[in-house]
């Protein structure tokens, strides 16, 4: 629909949003960036400016690029996972077979339980004194004693990955699920018979219809992973030794721990750029994928 | 002539309508406390209700938040100019709030009888540069707690009075075969393994700053402090899940019998030897910390915590009158079973001291050893420093001078 | 006809089992937890089933005596319920009419882009300005500040999902009512929202998990029972002086029931919103 009328119109539409947008968002992020260029310290106070000083002592500083690190790992890591084995799950139950139903009616669980009973779930099952992970494993003869596993560095970070993906993978599984059931059955048949192999059907066939949706999910996740916050909170607040610590973490403990205001603002529109970078990235991504698909 | 007397007339009945509506005007309290800090949520309802009772033109809204909400939420809410007018502060916060002015100086509000009566000691809880900033209200260092009865088994019968007695005693004890790890301790990431690190430096007669506030935690006294600490865990004497554990996990692992000496707060004493829950009431002996030979008799923490009134609090008197009546001598005697009184003749009254006689002992050495950790409005950087270090050490990945120089280097001091 | 042989249906139903245990094992193990009395929670060889089945945690937590645990826990309870569903609704009723708009009027697509930009900032930047902000309008501690400030976490990307759902019904369909005399407003009642409906219930279900789901702000928002929300209930539960694990667990298992029914009754709803083109990219 072109024409100023319908543009007229459709702004009008656009109002609620963004009269909302501008009041609840707009002006606490206007807020945000000018904090970020001073270094007012007590919450709620003006500082004086800097310029571009906090954001250069960031990108200098040793705690935020190990931070950094830490939370493109755990990004990557977790959004692997859940996309194998969301993708993994949706050709699964994309096939026939009986009690395909109730397993796709469990695939909600993971996904609705709430992030903090999640995360709470997980720390007692990993309890290195009296968890339900260390007790299979010794009851299955798998481990010797009781392991610590938020307790070491090596394992902190894994275990954490393990918990996020378990919640999340089902979020992929739907789409892709979804994705898979808008496969014409029609080329699947043709492709079969034509003599195509498992393998070669699932790439010439199914995945273009998958890489799209895939793509979007893969968008989500990402930022998600990225801004994650309560699940490490929750279950180690960035410890062992800050082995888990993350970028939200971080502005956390910038803005109200050390009452560095201005530097936790610069950190936080930093970790934007960064997500909107790759956000945008992906996106472009999506566009060629799309292009060349079918 | 009229006009006075008119204007009189006006005045005064405009005066008698201000005072009875002073009268009757309900002034409303807004109160922020942690939840579970040493007294329980019903106690601390409780005595607020006796408080309301006595002065009805008052009511008091009471909030309960988890520790580091404590912090964020005084911060916070006075940053928006309004929100709290008491405020439960922790002993490591008075400089901090005092240099951003957050909470009001009360020094001329204490009088000579709380000067008095107060424990000497209890004192530091409030002060920053001179000038107080509340009230202490709640008294409270970390004591050694032991098991009895696994003690005998061992062939011990006097708890241990120093550090290396400590080990000795938790070496027989697993030599014996009766605990893999006897010792339990609060070492997660957080400010409970830095209460436990000034435990052990005060004993070691160590310091964490000097005159010109620079670190010096990482030499001497705070250098060996952390020394004992990485030697009991790679020893195996000390429970290698402390690194993950806090207080309540502490209290979970001794209560279940499955250690034999852990360093706690006074609140777990009356809830491990007469709980329901525990599996080892009246089992439970409590003495103060240790000392180190040559170097101090016993050694103690500065965990308590006080009740202040906001800089931004439109009520101050209405504030002060439920500060003073929340820390006083008869409401802390009557709930004293989880946290002790600050008034020094408490200590001597059968009310208080009935069922928890040892504890008492325990306080009257540890009370008076307690030492603080450094005032300074960036302790909290210098905390996650230390905090880092410790885990460090403890994991190994560092060892204990590396950790610690780099812990000075980081602290922002 | 697809003829699978024995080796791929066994492969098929090994990987279903697998699965399953997958996804149950943790749920099993919490509902378990929260019936186990404490005590067995704490033993060494772990019983994987309890010998008393305790229920009573659940009376404790939701009853409803004057300042018990369990009354600040329903009220918890109460008010998750409460922002949820409102900040939902408003959602869905700010976002319909964007998406329509972006939809049907690619010219205003910018706007959104811009809209949705602003899910890329962590949650914990803006705390302190909201929180100054709801300060200045009273609504601190209330359940409609809350609300309000969760509408703006979910308005965009439920105004981007339903942008998606109705780029897949065709624009013939509207003009063709359009063209018979309807207004606006009826060919969107009578028309495209019954054809989008599959994606307007995706959406609602992503809105409320989100909302249900959130903590942090919460944490800082709300003081007590008139506002607390279940996700602060249940850290401050886990975070004060519990050694005994099933009551957390416990609260763990109320908190997962309303999201779980709300997800599985839109659970068909969800399969065929998101095939209608709710994620076509």
């Amino acid at each position: 629909m072109t024409g100023t009328r319908y543009t007229m119109r459709a702004w009008l539409m656009m109002l609620p949003l963004l009269a909302i947008m501008t009041a609840v968002i707009g002006w606490p992020l206007a807020d945000t960036i000018r904090l970020s260029f001073t270094d007012a310290k007590l919450v709620g106070t003006a500082g004086t400016w800097v310029g571009f000083g906090n954001y250069v002592a960031m990108l200098t500083n040793d705690r935020f690029l190990s931070t950094l690190a830490t939370t493109t790992w755990f990004a990557a890591a977790s959004v692997f996972m859940e996309m194998v084995l969301g993708v993994a799950t949706a050709l699964l139950l994309n096939q026939n077979f009986r009690g395909r139903t109730l397993l796709r009616a469990l695939l909600i669980l993971p996904w609705a339980l709430p992030t903090v009973v999640n995360a709470t779930l997980w720390r007692l099952i990993y309890n290195p004194q009296y968890g339900a992970l260390n007790a299979a494993l010794t009851q299955l003869g798998l481990a010797e004693s009781y392991q610590s596993f938020l307790g070491q560095p090596s394992s902190a970070l894994a275990a954490l990955i393990v918990a996020d993906t378990w919640k999340n993978f089902p979020l992929v599984a739907l789409i892709a699920l979804a994705a898979l059931q808008a496969v014409p059955k029609e080329i699947n048949s043709a492709a079969l018979v034509d003599g195509a192999g498992v393998f070669s059907r699932f790439r010439y066939v199914t995945l273009p219809y998958l890489a799209g949706p895939l793509m979007v999910a893969l968008v989500l996740r990402t930022i998600e992973a990225f801004k994650v916050f309560d699940i490490i909170w929750v279950m180690t607040r960035g410890g062992p030794a800050n082995s888990t610590r993350t970028l939200s973490i971080l502005v956390y403990q910038e803005a109200f721990s050390f009452q560095r205001a201005g530097s936790g603002a610069s950190l936080a529109l930093m970790i934007a750029l960064i997500v909107t970078v790759l956000a945008t990235a992906y996106a472009l991504l999506i566009r060629k994928a799309a292009g060349s698909a079918c | 002539m009229m006009k006075t007397t008119r204007r009189l007339l006006l005045g005064a009945a405009l005066a008698t309508v201000a005072f009875a509506g002073h009268a009757h005007a309900e002034t409303t309290l807004n109160a922020l406390f942690m939840a579970q800090a040493a007294y329980s949520e019903d106690d601390v309802r409780n005595m607020t209700a006796e408080f309301t009772k006595a002065n009805p033109d008052i009511k008091v809204n009471i909030e309960f938040v988890p520790y580091d909400g404590l912090h964020d939420k005084t911060v916070l809410a006075q940053g928006s100019g309004g929100g709290y007018d008491v405020v439960l502060f922790d002993v490591i916060w008075p400089a901090e709030f005092a240099t951003n002015n957050v909470l009001v100086d009360i020094s001329d509000r204490i009088t000579e009888e709380m000067k008095n009566g107060v424990l000497p000691g209890a004192w530091t809880t409030v002060q920053y540069n001179g000038k107080s900033y509340g009230m202490p209200w709640i008294l409270d260092t970390k004591y050694l707690f032991y098991n009895k009865e696994i003690l005998e088994k061992a062939g011990i019968s006097n708890p241990p009075a120093t550090w290396a007695e400590l080990a000795e005693q938790a070496k027989t004890i697993k030599e014996k075969g009766l605990l893999e790890h006897p010792i339990v301790w609060s070492w997660a990431q957080a400010e409970a393994a830095i209460c436990d690190y000034t435990t052990l430096l005060s004993a070691y007669q160590g310091t964490f700053l000097d005159e010109a506030g620079k670190p010096t935690f990482q030499t001497g006294g705070g250098l060996e402090a952390l020394k004992y600490m990485v030697d009991l865990y790679a020893s195996g004497l000390a429970n290698p899940n402390s690194k993950e554990f806090l207080e309540e996990d502490v209290r979970g692992v001794f209560q279940n019998g499955e250690a034999a000496f852990a360093l706690n707060w006074t609140y777990m004493y009356n809830l491990a030897n007469a709980g329901d829950d525990s599996k080892v009431a009246g089992k439970v002996g409590v003495v103060a910390a240790p000392g180190v030979e040559g170097k101090s008799e016993v050694s103690a923490v500065n965990g308590s915590m006080g009740l202040g009134i906001t800089t931004t609090s439109q009520h101050p008197d209405e504030a002060w009158k439920y500060i003073v009546h929340m820390t006083s001598q008869g409401v802390q005697n009557q709930y004293a079973k989880l946290s002790l009184p600050i008034w020094a003749s408490s200590y001597s009254d059968p009310a208080v001291t009935a069922g928890q006689e040892e504890l008492i002992a325990a306080a009257e050495k540890g009370l008076a050893a307690m030492y603080p950790r450094p005032t300074t409005p960036k302790y909290q950087e210098m905390s996650a420093a230390l905090q880092q270090a410790i885990q460090e050490a403890l994991l190994g990945t560092s060892s204990p001078e590396d950790a610690l120089k780099a812990a000075a280097e980081n602290s922002g001091l | 006809m697809e003829n699978r042989s024995v080796g791929q249906s066994i492969l098929i139903y090994a990987c279903a089992i697998l699965l399953a245990l997958f996804i149950l094992a943790p749920v099993v193990w919490l509902f378990v937890m929260s019936i186990s009395p404490a005590a067995q929670l704490t033993a060494k060889p772990l019983e994987w089933w309890p010998e008393t089945i305790d229920w009573s945690r659940y009376r404790f937590l939701l009853s409803s005596t004057d300042n018990s645990a369990g009354q600040a826990f329903t009220a918890a309870l109460a008010n998750s319920l409460t922002v949820a569903g409102i900040s939902t609704l408003a959602a869905l009723a700010v976002a319909v009419p964007a998406a329509w708009a972006v939809s049907r009027t690619p010219a205003v697509g910018w706007s959104l882009t811009v809209v949705i930009m602003t899910y890329m900032l962590p949650p914990v930047a803006l705390a302190v300005p909201l929180y100054m902000g709801l300060a200045e309008f009273r609504l601190l501690n209330s359940v409609y500040g809350l609300a309000l400030v969760y509408l703006s976490i979910l308005a965009p990307f439920t105004t981007w999902l339903m942008k998606s759902g109705l780029d897949g019904i065709p624009t013939e369909i509207e003009a063709a009512a359009t063209m018979d005399g309807a207004s606006l407003f009826q060919t969107l009642r009578s028309i495209t929202l019954p054809l989008a409906a599959p994606v307007i219930a995706t959406s609602a279900l992503f809105a409320f998990l989100l909302a249900w789901d959130e903590f942090f702000y919460a944490l800082l928002f709300t003081s007590d029972q008139r506002a607390k929300t279940l996700t602060v209930a249940i850290a401050d539960l886990a975070g004060g002086r519990v050694t005994d694990y099933g009551l957390i667990a416990t609260a763990g298992v109320i908190a997962a029931i309303p999201p779980v029914l709300f997800g599985s009754i839109l659970q068909r709803a969800l399969i065929s919103g998101l095939t209608s083109g709710g994620v076509k990219g």
